[in-house]
């Protein structure tokens, strides 16, 4: 094993963590506030063709800007999306768990619609904002070497934990997720909190699904965020809900599957190709079923995770 | 006259209505400054609405709110502390996995950094005398001090007015007195008190003032102090209140219900042990159990009614039978009922008919079933023989338990258990939220089932409740039961330090014993 090796598998590590990362970002946001949206895999698929659709089209026109305008316009479609959610489920008090599923499987189809005229079509990647000596040198572009994204993911996953921790609106989200009647009862608008909280990790699954078509392999195909987005909602129950544990969590499960690609490659695969595949679907299983039983996620889940607000006046 | 300081807060005809209910109808009331003005009424007789109409939660429909002498349109919460008028409310809006000063924090609308908001809050502790540790997640404490964690709150605002909103019915008479004495010395210093309660006594104790509601409108304002706790009751109520019959010179029967060395472990993470409980009712005898919330009444009363199987069958004796690892239906069936706390959910299915939930309990014992299938005419006639004998305001048998009010369904179900005339009967919490009306008619009730010669075990946190209506009382504290004592010879003191004393002040309980060793009772 050579430092050539080594530099190769941690580049790999931080591409399959960074999508995840930026996804589970958002959704720990969303479910501090009290709301669990199952739909970030839908509104990464959004994120992703909305990216890819203006960077292909415009991209010509804006020169370098082209990527950064894309994903900007990728957060903002998975936020408008993540608001159809949120009036349904805020306004109209519809059930959490059935209205992101089908956020998810209305992501998949209308990425699909859109997506039907790009299959197979690339546009450039979004690639590293340093020089090319720096990011080209074989052993720095293990710092220097990624994707703008790659920094934000670390940065957003940062400010965070500090916004929730350190920061009296931080607090003020946390509360409405612990005890929306008494939040309301002080005077806090739990609505709107929860729209906000919604709209942010929104945004960060737009930009986590963007990550898949304009930096991983910058073309379009249909579904090609392959349930990442279920594995960032499972990374954040398994975090405990706190950033820290996130960021951690996330490079954990990178190294994982990671370390299933090279053996893969080397013939030799320790778990069957089948397990990894209905891996999403087995952690939105796990997800569920630790949500629900609340004995087992105990005090660690905010208190109200789920359960609809009304506010009777 | 010009001396004359104005008016803390002054209400002029407010009216508020809700769909189908008039909840506060003209309502005009008058707070001078430092007084303790007590709001009294029964259950949903507006008395939570006018103080949220105050606190600007909701918005009057007609009439003036004036406050310091000047007309007020308080919009919400947020205007309301700014104005200087702090709450406290009956179920707490704290945050549980979150730390005291934390919580503290979410209730003030300035940012404060938090060296400031620490100082701050050693300062009013300081004040007023109250201990309360700002880094305890409040998960770890008591109720007292989760009150006091609000009290803290609404004193940081250095209100004028403080609205209390049944401050004790979670707290031990200890804790209570405590409370009593920060009030006194708020209002001494200028402040304001609106004190909402149904307990009577409290208010002849503290209050100045007060206003009497009724059906939303105001009915009587009095000065407590010239007044009895059955005077003000029968303003309440509108009525005369029955007393309670209790034939006198009673004799108990032969051993029905008994618990011996029963212990179990908790049943979940907020769960109680049960540690070796012991407790012997003879027919004819009402058995209570006091205590604070939370310390095992629970759990208590699923090992007697056999939704938690007893590890040994000797540790639950009903009439003289072993039955500590049988379960539900063949206790029943041995003639045990039993009315859980939770009237949703637990007692009674809120979506089943009356019929239907009568049918869930009584079909055995009221011979309902025919070859495994349930008689659905007997079940109707059954519901409806309670409905009749416990008066109950339904539209028939028929009607969803859920759409009854939370009184008419405790008498429903009340009288589901009592008529299928059970050996020994186990209820807990049986008057909570309901009506003086009907928590009569409910206290009658099991007294009478007692005279009939059943044992009836009473689980309540309502010390006034197991005071009139035992014969023998207990209390449990972290699963833990006293010896039984005598209704008539034992104190509340006593009882009360066995409760636990001030909860989470051990200094002060152990004040409380040398002051009762010091006297003895």
């Amino acid at each position: 094993m050579n430092l050539a090796f080594i530099i190769d598998a941690l580049v790999t590590v931080v591409g399959v963590t960074t999508p995840i990362l930026l996804a589970a970002t958002g959704e720990l946001v969303v479910e501090k506030s009290g709301v669990i949206n199952l739909g970030v895999e839908g509104m990464m698929l959004i994120g992703a063709i909305t990216g890819f659709a203006i960077t292909f089209n415009y991209g010509p026109d804006l020169g370098d800007w082209a990527p950064w305008v894309g994903v900007v316009c990728a957060a903002l479609a998975a936020a408008i999306s993540s608001q159809l959610f949120g009036f349904l489920v805020l306004t109209l008090g519809s059930n959490q768990v059935a209205t992101g599923l089908a956020l998810t499987i209305f992501g998949i189809g209308l990425s699909s619609l859109i997506g039907a005229g790009y299959v197979g079509m690339t546009v450039p990647e979004f690639a590293t904002p340093f020089p090319d000596w720096l990011a080209g040198d074989p052993v720095w572009r293990v710092l220097f070497g990624y994707s703008p994204l790659v920094y934000f993911a670390l940065i957003a996953v940062l400010v965070v934990g500090w916004f929730l921790n350190r920061t009296r609106a931080g607090l003020v989200l946390r509360a409405v997720g612990e005890n929306d009647i008494s939040a309301h009862s002080i005077g806090y608008s739990v609505l709107a909190i929860r729209y906000a909280a919604i709209a942010f990790g929104g945004a960060m699954a737009g930009v986590a699904g963007a990550y898949f078509s304009m930096v991983i392999t910058p073309m379009w195909a249909e579904q090609m965020t392959a349930g990442r987005g279920w594995i960032a909602l499972a990374l954040v129950v398994f975090s405990g809900w706190r950033a820290g544990r996130l960021l951690v969590g996330a490079y954990f499960f990178g190294i994982l599957m990671t370390l299933e690609l090279y053996a893969k490659a080397s013939g030799f695969s320790f778990l069957p190709s089948q397990f990894w595949a209905a891996m999403p679907y087995i952690m939105a299983v796990v997800v569920l079923a630790v949500i629900s039983a609340r004995g087992v996620a105990g005090s660690e889940a905010p208190a109200c995770l789920g359960r609809p607000f009304m506010p009777s006046n | 006259m010009k001396s004359e300081a104005p008016l803390r807060l002054q209400l002029v005809g407010v009216s508020k209505s809700f769909p189908g209910v008039r909840a506060n109808d003209n309502v005009s009331l008058r707070v001078k400054p430092g007084e303790i003005h007590a709001l009294l009424g029964e259950n949903g007789a507006g008395k939570s609405t006018l103080v949220k109409m105050i606190y600007g939660i909701l918005a009057p429909d007609e009439g003036q709110i004036i406050f310091d002498g000047s007309p007020q349109r308080i919009s919400n919460p947020r205007a309301a502390r700014r104005l200087g008028i702090g709450m406290v409310f009956q179920h707490f809006s704290l945050f549980e996995a979150m730390t005291v000063l934390e919580n503290i924090a979410l209730g003030l609308d300035s940012r404060l950094p938090q060296r400031e908001l620490l100082a701050q809050f050693n300062r009013v502790l300081e004040a007023y005398h109250l201990k309360l540790d700002p880094r305890r997640v409040v998960s770890t404490l008591s109720v007292g001090e989760r009150q006091r964690i609000e009290i803290v709150r609404a004193l940081l605002l250095n209100p004028r007015l403080l609205i209390m909103d049944e401050p004790t019915s979670v707290l031990t008479p200890q804790e209570v007195e405590q409370l009593f004495e920060t009030l006194k010395h708020l209002a001494s210093s200028g402040c304001s008190i609106l004190y909402i309660s149904h307990k009577l006594h409290e208010i002849v104790a503290l209050c100045d003032t007060a206003t009497i509601l009724r059906g939303g409108r105001v009915v009587a304002a009095c000065d407590p102090k010239r007044e009895t706790s059955r005077s003000m009751a029968e303003m309440m109520i509108g009525a005369n209140l029955k007393e309670i019959a209790k034939p006198a010179g009673r004799v108990f029967g032969e051993p029905k219900l008994a618990a011996g060395s029963l212990s179990l472990p908790k049943p979940s993470e907020f769960g109680v042990a049960l540690k070796d409980v012991a407790l012997l009712v003879r027919a004819g005898e009402i058995f209570g159990v006091a205590g604070v919330a939370g310390n095992g009444q629970n759990e208590l009363l699923s090992a007697v009614s056999g939704e938690t199987l007893a590890l040994n069958p000797g540790a639950i004796v009903l009439a003289g039978r072993p039955v500590g690892r049988l379960g539900v239906n063949e206790r029943r069936n041995m003639g045990l009922c039993a009315v859980p706390e939770e009237r949703n959910g637990h007692a009674a299915v809120s979506e089943f008919s009356l019929t239907d939930n009568a049918s869930l309990t009584g079909r055995e014992t009221m011979d309902m079933v025919w070859y495994g299938l349930i008689d659905p005419g007997k079940a109707r006639e059954y519901a409806s023989d309670v409905i009749g004998a416990f008066t109950v305001k339904a539209t028939g048998p028929g009607a969803l338990a859920g759409s009854l009010s939370g009184g008419n369904l405790q008498k429903f179900i009340m009288g589901r258990e009592i008529m299928q005339r059970p050996e020994a009967l186990v209820v807990c919490q049986p008057t909570w939220g309901v009506d003086a009306g009907a928590a009569a008619a409910i206290h009658q009730a099991i007294v009478d089932l007692a005279a009939r010669g059943s044992a009836v075990l009473v689980i309540s946190q309502d010390l006034d409740e197991l005071l009139t209506l035992c014969d023998t009382i207990a209390v449990i504290n972290l699963g833990r039961m006293s010896p039984p004592m005598k209704v008539g010879e034992v104190s509340i003191e006593e009882i009360g330090l066995l409760m636990g004393g001030v909860h989470g002040d051990p200094a002060a309980t152990a004040e409380m014993t040398e002051a009762l060793h010091a006297h003895p009772i």
